[in-house]
């Protein structure tokens, strides 16, 4: 096992442990260290890092400006949020509405995103935010199923989310 | 004082997460088509969810349970990511199989 590989079992198993700490809050408690607990924890992380240490989510070698895209990524979400809470309101409105203004039907584009990760995220948002939901993903091709016009429109038109996503991953 | 705005603060977030359940639940028996059905619930019920919790968030967090609250931040945000890949994942399992969606000026369905 090369050093590359020891890291990342070792980084593995910490994150795994400290995460399995505190949600079982053996730590803080009044009744002192509950053993059981401690001792679980250390097999529960171990079988869990023996399956997945392979898989890295962040030094995977192959990403470059990892910390940029992570600070840009952080001011991304408060607007994702926002959206949501649009988006909601706005099928609550549709909903309720005695008329029901609803003209679903199924779109077709291209990005320009290239990575995994930054298709991924175009494709939850999509689905996160107003009146769209992602279909299908094939390449760079997205279909989405879109419940009115100004949504299709929003996506169609204005291209405001891929503006963003494409802004946080550096790939225009 | 504060004790008042915290109760406050989790009833406002607690009903609005309720108002958003039931309308999840009005549209799921309004809509025409199962794509439009999927909209209104996959979208209404993670913000109505995510509304609840958030308010149980705000009640532990002032009553003095730190590990409650870290739990329930990390139900939000798997649900954030779960809830709609659950959707989408619906979604894409009823187009390849080939149910059509529904247009204006149709029946329902």
């Amino acid at each position: 096992m090369n050093r590359k590989d020891f890291l990342s079992v070792v980084v593995t198993f910490l994150i795994m442990y400290v995460f399995w700490l505190l949600l079982s809050a053996c730590i803080g408690s009044h009744h002192g260290i509950d053993y059981i607990r401690v001792v679980g924890g250390l097999i529960c992380a171990g079988i869990v890092t023996a399956f997945s240490h392979k898989h890295r989510l962040l030094f995977t070698g192959k990403e470059e400006k990892v910390l940029t895209k992570a600070y840009r990524f952080i001011f991304y979400v408060p607007w994702l949020l926002w959206q949501i809470i649009l988006a909601n309101f706005d099928v609550a409105y549709r909903v309720l509405h005695p008329k029901m203004p609803i003209n679903p039907r199924i779109i077709e584009f291209d990005t320009t995103l290239r990575g995994d990760i930054s298709r991924t995220t175009l494709a939850n948002s999509i689905t996160l935010t107003p009146g769209t939901i992602t279909i299908e993903v094939k390449g760079s091709r997205f279909w989405v199923h879109a419940i009115a016009d100004k949504a299709a429109e929003a996506l169609l038109v204005d291209k405001t989310m891929q503006m963003k996503v494409a802004y946080v991953f550096m790939e225009f | 004082m504060i004790e008042t705005v915290v109760d406050v603060l989790t009833t406002a977030f607690l009903i609005f997460g309720a108002f958003f359940m039931v309308t999840g639940a009005i549209g799921l028996l309004r809509f025409p088509d199962f794509y439009t059905r999927l909209h209104a619930t996959g979208k209404c019920d993670t913000l109505g969810e995510v509304a609840i919790l958030f308010g149980c968030m705000i009640y532990s967090a002032y009553h003095g349970m730190p590990f409650v609250v870290f739990k329930l931040l990390c139900i939000i945000l798997f649900f954030f990511i779960a809830n709609p890949t659950g959707t989408h994942a619906i979604m894409k399992a009823a187009y390849k199989t080939g149910v059509k969606p529904w247009r204006v000026g149709e029946e329902r369905r």
